[in-house]
C-alpha cells in the first residue's frame, strides 16, 4: 500500500520535472555546445580554435563595458536600495505610526507596473525639454536642460535612480515579513534602555532580518545581472553602447543584425557562470545560519 | 488627559518618520500621476514637461487604435493577447505547479527529495542564457508567434513547485487518510480536498504568475515575431522605436498596460504580497 502509494506521487510530479528538464535543462547543455561554433541557426560550425567565441570577448568593448555597468550597479544601486527598504520597513512596522497601510500601498505600488512601462516613463520624464528639467529649471538648480540620457554618467545615473524607484518597495515587503515575527515591544525597552534610532537599528533590526537581507542582496545581485528591458527601453543602450547591459548585448548578438548564435550562447553562459558562482556562495552563507 | 498627552508626545517624535514616509510616497506615485496626466496630453506638451491633465486624451487613444508605425500591432489585438496568453499562462501553470509541489510534499521519500534539489538548480538559469536554443526549439516546432511558443518555456518553475511545497507543509495528513477510507484515490484527495483547502495559495501563486506573464518582454520578443501575436508590452516599447516619438499616444499605451495589473495590484495587494515572498518561510 505504502509503495503503491509512493508510485502515484510521482504521478504528481512528473509533468513539471519534465517540463524543468526539457525548457531549462536541455537548453542550458544545449547553450553550452552552441557556445564552441560559429555562425547563425541555419549553418552553425565549430569556431576555431572550438574556444574561440570565449578568447573574443576579451576584446568585445560592448561586453566589457556591460561588464563595468554590471558591477557599477551592483556597488551603487543594489545597496542604496536596500538600505532605503529596510529603513522604510523598520519606520512602517511601529505600531504607533497611523496610516501605515497607505504609506505601505504606495510604496509598493511601482511593483504593479511593467518593466517596459516605467522605463518608458522615466524616458519621458527625462527627456531633453521634459518634465525633469522643467521643474530644476523653475527651482533654478539649473540653468539650461541637461541631456540626461545623452550622456554617460547621467543616462547611468538615471538607470539607477529608476531601478531604486522600481524595486525598493519591492524589497520592503521582504523586509515587513521577515519583521512580523519581531515583538514590538523589544524596541520600547531597548528605548527606556536609552538606544536612539540608530542603535535598535543595527542591534536590533538589522540582526532579526539577516537571513532575508542576504536573500534579498543575491536576489538583486541575480536580477542585476540579468538587467534588459531598461536598457533596451529607458537608453536604448545609448549614448554610443555606454549604458548597455550583458543580456541587452547578448540579445543584439543573437537577433539584431548579422546574428551569431554562436557568441552570443558563450557570452550567455558567462552571464550563467557569474549566477551559479553567487547562488553557491548563497547556499553557502545560507549553510552557516542553520 | 495624561494618556491623551502621552500619545501626543508619541505622535510629535514621529514627525520625522512621517515626513520621510511621505516623501517617498509622493516619489513613489509621482512617475505614475505623470502617466496619468501625459496620456491626455499633446506630444509637445508631454516633451516639454506640462505637468497638468490636458484635452488630448480621444485623439492619443485614437493613435493607439491605428496602432504603432512600421509594426502594425494594434491596441486591441496587443491587450487580448496579453489577457489570453496569460490567462493560459496562470491557469496552466498553477495547476502543473500545484500537482508537483503536492507530491513533492506529501509523497515525500529520497528520491523525490534527490529531485527537488536538482529542480533547484533550474534557479539559477537566467533566461538569456537559454533563449537561444528555446527558440531553435520552438522555431522547429512550429510554435513561434502562438500562445505555446509564449507559455510553455515558464509553466513549471522551481519557484512555484517549491512555494506549494512549503505551503502544503500545514496541509492536514489525517483528512488524507480519512478521504482513503471513504474511498477518494489520490487524485480525488488531490481535487476534491487539497484544492479548496489550498486556495490562499493558489490565489497568491495566480497573482505573481499572471503578473509576471502580463509584464514579460525578452522571451516574447524572442518567440512572437508576428506583429498580430505581440502582447502589450511588444507594443508599447514599439511606439517607443520609430525615429519620432508621439509622446502622448505612448503615455496612453502605458496606461493601458498598467491599467489591468494595477488593479489587480490594487484588489489582491495582499495575495501578491505573498506571492512575491512565495516559498520564503
Amino acid at each position: 500500500m505504502e509503495k503503491r502509494r509512493r508510485a502515484v506521487g510521482w504521478a504528481f510530479l512528473f509533468t513539471a520535472s519534465i517540463m524543468i528538464f526539457i525548457f531549462s535543462f536541455y537548453p542550458m547543455v544545449s547553450a553550452l555546445i552552441t557556445s564552441f561554433k560559429t555562425g547563425s541557426s541555419a549553418n552553425m560550425k565549430w569556431a576555431t580554435p572550438w574556444f574561440n567565441n570565449y578568447v573574443r570577448m576579451f576584446k568585445d568593448k560592448t561586453f566589457i563595458t556591460a561588464l563595468k555597468n554590471t558591477f557599477l550597479y551592483l556597488i551603487v544601486q543594489v545597496p542604496v536600495m536596500l538600505v532605503l527598504a529596510i529603513l522604510l520597513a523598520q519606520l512602517l512596522n511601529n505600531p504607533n505610526l497611523k496610516c501605515r497601510g497607505l504609506f505601505r500601498t504606495c510604496i509598493f505600488l511601482p511593483c504593479a507596473i511593467s518593466l517596459v512601462s516605467y522605463s518608458l516613463i522615466f524616458r519621458t520624464l527625462f527627456y531633453d525639454t521634459g518634465m525633469i528639467n522643467t521643474i530644476l529649471m523653475k527651482l533654478g538648480i539649473i540653468h539650461e536642460n541637461v541631456k540626461w540620457l545623452g550622456q554617460t554618467q547621467t543616462a547611468r545615473g538615471v538607470i539607477i535612480f529608476a531601478l531604486i524607484w522600481r524595486w525598493t518597495g519591492y524589497n520592503m515587503v521582504f523586509y515587513l515579513a521577515g519583521l512580523q515575527n519581531l515583538d514590538y515591544s523589544v524596541y520600547e525597552a531597548a528605548r527606556i534602555d536609552g538606544a536612539n534610532g540608530w542603535d535598535t537599528f543595527w542591534h536590533i533590526t538589522v540582526p532579526q532580518l539577516r537571513p532575508v537581507i542576504i536573500m534579498t542582496f543575491i536576489m538583486s545581485i541575480n536580477g542585476t545581472l540579468q538587467l534588459y528591458d531598461e536598457s533596451v527601453n529607458l537608453t536604448n543602450g545609448g549614448p554610443a553602447g555606454t549604458t548597455m547591459t550583458m543580456s541587452h548585448h547578448i540579445y543584439n548578438t543573437a537577433f539584431q543584425g548579422k546574428a551569431n548564435f554562436g557568441y552570443a550562447s558563450a557570452l550567455s553562459f558567462v552571464v550563467f557562470i557569474l549566477v551559479a558562482v553567487l547562488a553557491v556562495i548563497n547556499l553557502k552563507v545560507g549553510d552557516k545560519r542553520d | 488627559m495624561t494618556e491623551k498627552k502621552k500619545i501626543g508626545a508619541i505622535q510629535r517624535r514621529l514627525i520625522p518618520s512621517y515626513i520621510f514616509l511621505i516623501l517617498f510616497s509622493l516619489f513613489s506615485i509621482f512617475p505614475l500621476f505623470w502617466m496619468v496626466t501625459a496620456a491626455t496630453n499633446t506630444t509637445v506638451d508631454v516633451s516639454l514637461g506640462r505637468l497638468w491633465f490636458g484635452s488630448f486624451s480621444a485623439e492619443n487613444f485614437k493613435t493607439l487604435l491605428e496602432g504603432a508605425p512600421f509594426f502594425q500591432s494594434k491596441l486591441w489585438s496587443a491587450m487580448r493577447n496579453s489577457f489570453f496568453y496569460a490567462g493560459v499562462q496562470t491557469i496552466l501553470s498553477l495547476f502543473i505547479c500545484s500537482l508537483a509541489g503536492y507530491g513533492f510534499e506529501l509523497y515525500h521519500d529520497k528520491a523525490k527529495d534527490a529531485l527537488f534539489g536538482v529542480l533547484l538548480m533550474a534557479m539559477m538559469i537566467p533566461g538569456v542564457a537559454t533563449m537561444i536554443p528555446l527558440f531553435s526549439m520552438m522555431s522547429k516546432m512550429k510554435m513561434l508567434s502562438s500562445v505555446w511558443g509564449f507559455i510553455l518555456p515558464s509553466l513549471a518553475t522551481p519557484f512555484m513547485i517549491m512555494m506549494f511545497r512549503q505551503n502544503s507543509r500545514n496541509f492536514p495528513v489525517e483528512i488524507m487518510n480519512a478521504a482513503r477510507i471513504d474511498g477518494l484515490n489520490e487524485f480525488g484527495i488531490f481535487f476534491r480536498i487539497y484544492m479548496p483547502v489550498m486556495k490562499s495559495t493558489y490565489a497568491a501563486a495566480a497573482v505573481i504568475t499572471f503578473m509576471n506573464a502580463w509584464n514579460a518582454y525578452l522571451w516574447p520578443r524572442v518567440v512572437l515575431k508576428a506583429p498580430e501575436a505581440q502582447t502589450m508590452p511588444l507594443f508599447i516599447a514599439n511606439l517607443a522605436g520609430g525615429y519620432t516619438i508621439d509622446y502622448g499616444a505612448l503615455m496612453m499605451s502605458v496606461v493601458f498596460c498598467s491599467l489591468p495589473t494595477v488593479i489587480i495590484f490594487f484588489i489582491l495587494q495582499k495575495q501578491f504580497a505573498e506571492g512575491i515572498t512565495g516559498a520564503v518561510k
